[in-house]
């Protein structure tokens, strides 16, 4: 393979023959700036002064900021800086954000998952950037010999007003580190928070919008190999024999190795491996049950009835409170799996040396990454970097470390710095996706319309629990019984944004939408009692803060006008997950005989906003995601094997299909919980409840479009 | 194998690859242009949008041997600066989350509104609805084509 650019900078590009099946040179530049790589992180920072894990000012008066966590589209690589930059009043047009390598000793949970980056970070970023803020401070004391009580600081520069002194950061910065550190230091008041809840762009923009490499799969090294894995194509399959002497003989291909349940096909160039693997033979055998979505239909309906559940909460008694109820609902609710189609496909790149390995590509668990790349190698972690590139998206996904593991295997089995491809039939269709799941919901109202027993049920696929048992309406009933079955199944399941969450919520305020109708009320009016209940005499533990669900409710219910707006049908739906507290509002309109989902309105509780316009986006991002799942998302399978391999046959919402997002949100001083998530989980009742008030019929199964209910409507 | 000529963003290249590779793969691989991603290798899902003579193209399903003499653009050949005006929209309207998608999205408005500089809403929609954002910035890239229509000449 040869490639030469002709243009007057001549070497720009020079690729090295290779010849024959021997090394593959790749890249072999003279200007290494025009190889797409990824720099090490701290030497972006080199020459500056280094004050602690998250910063270093330089004499330029460069304040870098290095944010640990995983950037996946969440915006932490922005917020993370912003709240280290506002306790150090830095000028923000001066600071310079820099994505940490993995570093345990450094930087203390680099996960991202949970909704928890920010909760976590908060104090730990502030005392960071305020500490840095007092040894400058004191630095300017000692130099102008004034008591630092004199001393103010803004924009990245040290003020004394009597005097009119003033000095950079940069100026200060060799003195500022030899301070040394205190015990104890005191933070902002929040109110006077100068960029802290302002919106600030994303710091990446300029990169992304002019293409520059950033992603794991943007990453390319000198001497490369890259390695596409077939994978047994069903769940329940295991490897038998393989058969690559046709594989091998393809061009560009320079070997095919074969560990656990996979062959990798190693060569030059992603598209060569390809179309070698298309030629690989390969046997399977059975080794567990080769599950369709007919058998979970089946097995789901079983368990439900005489399943052995596990007891998650039990208040009160049920079994007497539905005897003596005036009346009974019952639902069902089911989901199908959904793969989590992050843009990015899964992708690592890893060099297995005499001395370590080296790790680099998008994960969202770096350490578990590193520690699996020990185990395989037979290093000590400490051997092994790992560098974090930016994700194109992550959802959940890339918690797993299976490609990464990957990647390990093949570098070491080939001797060579390899990075391992997904293409997006083998992302879609390799595993841990969001399980099917099926509840049962059942209520007990009195005469009054009062609910005083709840019974909820879920049959979950390899996720121990899959209910919340103590999210709301617990605590607001006093007879409560949630239990749960489960089963096993080899296809593998894992975390996908709003763990349980993400379906639960769904199902469980569509269900009180079913409720507050058959007790005759208004279904917000139906939650505000629910919560006065469980603030004034609450059933056993509450673990949610009833007044923030109040407030977001309330909010909510102002903000879309709720019940008076003629010709738009509203739904509601309300949730607390990841610390935080959201309330939407779903509106239909009925257009041409088709009701058509017009807007969401959302009141958002997460405390104080870091970034407003991050946080706008995350929030409309969340609903459309939501949405989006609920209405087309579809995964089934026959014989093991997901029917949906590509984006041909899993249907991601588009443009034309969003609702307008309308986003407020609770100003309350509570420091910062959870973003995103939180706005995921509500948004598919919303609109459902929405459907219903248009169409009088429930959407009691995702996604929406496979519904009988839906199909006569749409 | 062949030795292929190419004109992209207004440079030669030449490639040595088969005639069968993707022109996604041939700027990824050989030419280590990687602003063009690679999202689902069928044309359905815009990520590798490129130009080819003006017209936007999914560059993951057009075999490098039918681009022939035809004159390519990618995100990285857009402007010199960064500064086209959708480039510049999407910075001012803050439309990346993760950003993967973004390249696509702006090669396929900026090659729409140059056929279209006064497009109506619906024609944004439709046009737009063809690029996949997993992370759902949508409404956001439809106020940037906005903004961008509005200041293009």
């Amino acid at each position: 393979m040869q490639s030469v650019e002709q243009s007057s900078r001549r070497n720009f590009l020079k690729i090295a023959a290779a010849t024959g099946g021997g090394l593959f040179l790749g890249f072999n530049c003279s200007n290494a700036a025009a190889l797409p790589s990824i720099v090490n992180p701290e030497a972006l920072a080199a020459g500056a002064v280094n004050f602690n894990s998250f910063l270093t000012i330089g004499n330029d008066n460069i304040i870098t900021i290095f944010s640990p966590n995983p950037e996946i589209g969440q915006g932490i690589k922005t917020a993370f800086p912003m709240i280290v930059a506002e306790e150090l009043d830095a000028d923000w047009t001066l600071v310079k954000t820099v994505q940490a390598n993995l570093d345990t000793n450094k930087y203390e949970r680099q996960v991202t998952g949970g909704s928890g980056a920010v909760p976590h970070s908060w104090e730990r970023l502030r005392k960071a950037g305020a500490t840095a803020r007092y040894l400058l401070v004191e630095a300017a004391s000692k130099r102008w010999n004034v008591p630092t009580s004199e001393i103010t600081t803004e924009k990245g520069k040290v003020l004394h007003k009597s005097s009119g002194k003033s000095l950079t950061y940069g100026e200060l910065a060799d003195e500022a580190s030899k301070i040394a550190i205190p015990k104890e230091v005191k933070l902002k008041d929040e109110k006077s928070f100068t960029l802290i809840g302002q919106s600030v762009r994303n710091v990446d923009n300029k990169n992304i919008i002019t293409g520059k490499p950033l992603f794991g799969l943007d990453f390319y090294r000198e001497g490369m190999l890259f390695a596409l894995i077939q994978r047994p194509k069903a769940f329940g399959l295991k490897l038998k024999s393989v058969d690559s002497d046709a594989a091998k003989k393809m061009p560009g291909i320079v070997d095919v190795v074969t560990f656990g349940n996979s062959v990798a096909v190693v060569g030059k160039s992603t598209w060569q491996v390809k179309k070698a693997r298309e030629v690989l033979k390969i046997d399977y055998e059975k080794e567990f049950d080769l599950e369709s979505s007919a058998d979970h239909n089946r097995i789901f309906k079983q368990l439900l009835e005489n399943g052995e559940a596990t007891v998650r909460r039990k208040n009160g008694n049920v079994e007497e409170a539905f005897k003596n109820a005036a009346k009974v609902i019952t639902a069902e609710y089911q989901c199908p799996f959904l793969p989590h189609s992050p843009l990015e496909p899964m992708n690592f790149f890893a060099h297995v040396r005499e001395d370590g390995v080296e790790l680099v590509g998008p994960t969202q668990t770096p350490d578990r990454a590193r520690n699996e790349a020990a185990k395989i190698t037979g290093f000590p972690p400490e051997k092994v970097t790992v560098e974090i590139t930016r994700q194109g998206g992550g959802f959940g996904r890339r918690l797993s470390a299976d490609y990464a593991i990957e990647a390990t295997h093949v570098s070491k089995m080939v001797k060579a710095p390899v990075k391992v491809v997904w293409t997006r039939e083998d992302d879609m269709t390799g595993g841990t996706y969001r399980p099917a799941v099926r509840y049962r919901f059942e209520a007990a109202l009195d005469k009054s319309g009062q609910m005083i027993g709840y019974k909820l049920r879920g049959v979950g696929m390899n996720s121990g629990n899959p209910t919340r048992e103590d999210n709301f309406p617990s605590g607001a009933v006093d007879n409560l019984l949630i239990d749960s079955v489960e089963h096993k199944s080899p296809i593998t399941t894992g975390p996908w944004r709003a763990p349980i969450t993400n379906f639960l919520a769904y199902a469980e305020q569509s269900f009180l939408d079913e409720v507050a109708e058959a007790a005759g009320k208004d279904p917000i009016q139906f939650r505000l009692e629910l919560f006065e209940k469980a603030k004034k005499s609450p059933a056993g533990e509450v673990k949610y803060d009833v007044d923030r669900m109040i407030a977001v409710t309330k909010l909510a219910a102002e903000k879309s006008n709720w019940g008076k707006k003629k010709g738009v049908h509203q739904g509601f739906s309300v949730y607390f997950s990841h610390r935080s507290y959201v309330a939407q509002v779903g509106e239909v309109v009925v257009e041409k005989g088709k009701p058509v989902l017009k807007n969401v309105i959302a009141a958002v509780d997460c405390g104080i906003v870091i970034n407003k316009s991050g946080s706008l986006q995350q929030v409309r991002g969340g609903v459309v995601d939501g949405v989006g799942h609920a209405m087309y998302g579809n995964m089934t399978f026959k014989d093991g094997a997901p029917d949906q391999t590509n984006f041909n046959g899993f249907r991601l919402i588009r443009m034309s299909e969003i609702p307008e997002v309308d986003v407020h949100f609770v100003d309350n001083g509570i420091s910062p919980t959870g973003l995103g998530e939180p706005a995921l989980p509500p948004a598919g009742a919303a609109a459902a409840n929405a459907f219903y008030k248009a169409t009088k019929k429930r959407l009691r199964n995702q996604p929406f479009i496979e519904e009988e209910a839906f199909k006569s409507i749409s | 194998m062949a030795l292929l000529k190419l004109q992209i963003n207004n440079r030669s290249y030449e490639a040595d690859v088969d005639g069968d590779t993707p022109l996604l793969w041939v700027l990824r691989d050989n030419l280590g242009l990687v602003g063009t991603k690679y999202g689902c290798g069928i044309a359905q899902c815009g990520a590798c949008t490129v130009h080819v003579d003006g017209e936007p193209v999914r560059s993951c399903a057009l075999p490098i041997s039918a681009v022939g003499k035809a004159k390519v653009t990618t995100i990285e050949g857009l402007s010199e600066k960064g500064d086209h005006p959708v480039q510049k929209a999407w910075e001012e309207v803050d439309v990346a989350q993760c950003g993967y998608c973004q390249a696509g999205q702006i090669m396929t408005a900026a090659a729409f509104l140059k056929k279209n500089p006064k497009p109506t809403d619906a024609q944004i929609v439709e046009t737009m609805s063809g690029n996949l954002c997993r992370c759902g910035t949508y409404h956001r890239i439809k106020e940037a084509v906005k903004s961008a229509a509005s200041k293009t000449k």
